[in-house]
């Protein structure tokens, strides 16, 4: 379980724990937050479950794969901390992560 | 007509009625909403159910769309096993099967489509089977396994998934087509035959161009698949994945326009401004290919749930989208875009040989439709090209040499 923040573009905070081995993506669809859409449900296909980690965590949250990284090229609003929120696992060392939404995901 | 209040109601509760429920409530809207599903469970996902949850790597709780405890907390009221029987669009209330009636503001029909059957003799031997719901998809994950064979009736995409997923499960699969070739309805051939070959590579064998006259079988169990030159197919399992019908009648009977699916504008309303419809069983507009059509896709079903449920809370309206799918198959992912309609040329960018590579369908210079194979910046700039239509120097679209963004930019 890890307690995860996310910020919705407006800056409206939603603090969830989340189970271990669900993705970040699920974290957020599974508490209905809104700004995560992952229209394809996890299986990299989307682009839409864009988010930026806080800085903090870049390094615990691990690498874009060559998929990810292909996709998130032509997502908007892109930054050097973009990640697709269904590659990253929560495992317990991700206790307190922050990740914010862009402006849309469409 | 009801006392405002009665809120909506949502009729269908599969990845369309669910999303629009969350979507509602995403949106702040504050009345009361129902959902009334004919299944047993709360909303789930229906792709995995060919990929992968079929293959043993998801579970019940990641086909949920939102866990069970979602839909008290956000005081959704999800009445489940449950059907809808008649719409009285002057009373606005929904009768169900045992004739209690439930009121409605708004109506969102959410009714999906049912798979296709085969009417033939033995269509209704045990280990027939469609593969559409969570339940079909349990009895044929059972079904499948090493030592067991399974027919796959319809070289679809539904059925290419499932003939992949019974490979990596152990299994031998047989895909029986009657066109010449596999995704004939919806791929160019260069596609039908890059999927051919590599489901041959993997151990699956095809009959194509083949009739099916009926099933064998022993004992209530399907043995076989009887084609109309004699031959038996011999199988433990049959699934059957020749396409879907849309259950608009419902909306039908209650006089609202249909034509191979519920009629509705660019909002997800129908004639009738107090019902919308959205997902599998709609007819809609696509302004960009100037038609209206019948999508059968979770991208539109989300569209379009989205697009119902801005309406009714009176939130901007969301942003309009190229029409999208995927397949998974092996370690084959397949995106695609748009649709190849009015085209008149196909440019394939990279080599098949490498599956890696995209097909794209083009009009002139623009790009309506992109088929992409394990080739991620081909879908996602190619979504956006179709989107904007515009012209792409078809020179370097060929060339792999050239990115992807370079291509976009022009």
């Amino acid at each position: 379980m890890a307690k995860i923040t996310y910020v919705e573009f407006n800056g409206k905070e939603h603090v969830v724990d989340v189970k271990t081995g669900l993705s970040v993506m699920e974290g957020a669809v599974k508490n209905n937050i809104p700004g995560i859409d992952a229209d394809c449900g996890g299986a990299c296909a989307c682009a839409t479950c864009h988010v930026y980690v806080d800085q903090a965590w870049v390094d615990k949250t691990g690498s874009q794969s060559a998929m990810e990284e292909s996709m998130l090229d032509f997502a908007e609003n892109v930054e050097p901390n973009s990640r697709l929120s269904c590659q990253i696992k929560v495992t317990d060392e991700l206790e307190g992560l922050v990740v914010r939404m862009p402006q849309s995901q469409h | 007509m009801n006392e405002p209040g009665a809120g909506v109601v949502i009729v269908g509760g599969g990845h369309a009625g669910g999303s629009a429920a969350a979507f509602l409530r995403q949106d702040e809207y504050e009345g009361p909403i129902t959902i009334i599903g004919e299944e047993p469970i709360a909303p789930y996902q229906r792709p995995p159910l060919s990929k992968a949850w079929l293959k043993g790597e998801a579970d019940a709780d990641s086909l949920a769309l939102r866990p069970d405890s979602f839909y008290a907390e956000a005081h959704i009221a999800l009445r489940l096993s449950t059907t809808a029987i008649s719409i009285q669009r002057a009373a606005r209330t929904v009768t169900l099967e045992g004739g209690e009636t439930v009121a409605y503001d708004t109506l969102i029909l959410a009714t999906g489509a049912r798979a296709r059957t085969l009417d033939l003799p033995g269509a209704d031997l045990e280990g027939v089977q469609v593969l559409r719901s969570a339940a079909d998809a349990e009895v044929l994950k059972l079904a499948l396994g090493p030592g067991k064979r399974l027919a796959v009736i319809g070289g679809g995409y539904i059925g290419l998934e499932a003939a992949a997923s019974a490979r990596a499960l152990g299994a031998e699969a047989v895909v029986i087509e009657a066109l010449p070739r596999i995704l004939a309805r919806s791929s160019c051939e260069l596609l039908s035959d890059f999927f051919t070959d590599y489901h041959k590579a993997r151990g699956v064998t095809f009959e194509l161009g083949a009739t099916i006259v009926g099933f064998a079988g022993e004992r209530g169990h399907v043995t076989g698949v009887k084609l109309a030159d004699g031959r038996v197919i011999a199988c433990d399992d049959a699934v059957v994945g020749i396409g879907i019908i849309p259950n608009d009648e419902l909306a039908r009977d209650a006089g609202l326009e249909c034509s191979n699916g519920v009629v509705v504008d660019l909002e997800a309303r129908s004639a009738d401004p107090a019902i919308f419809a959205i997902g599998d069983v709609t007819q809609r507009p696509l302004p960009l290919y100037a038609r209206s059509h019948r999508l059968e896709s979770v991208a539109n079903a989300l569209e379009q749930a989205r697009q119902a449920a801005a309406a009714i809370a009176g939130s901007p309206a969301p942003p309009h989208e190229v029409t999208w799918n995927w397949s998974d198959q092996y370690d084959i992912k397949l995106q695609l875009a748009g649709l190849a309609v009015d085209t008149d040329d196909i440019l394939v960018r990279g080599d098949p040989a490498t599956a890696k590579f995209a097909v794209f369908h083009l009009k002139g210079s623009v790009i309506r439709a992109v088929e992409a194979i394990n080739a991620p910046a081909e879908f996602m700039a190619g979504r956006q090209l179709i989107g904007s239509q515009k012209p792409i120097d078809r020179a370097k679209l060929a060339d792999r040499a050239v990115s992807m963004k370079e291509v976009a930019v022009r």
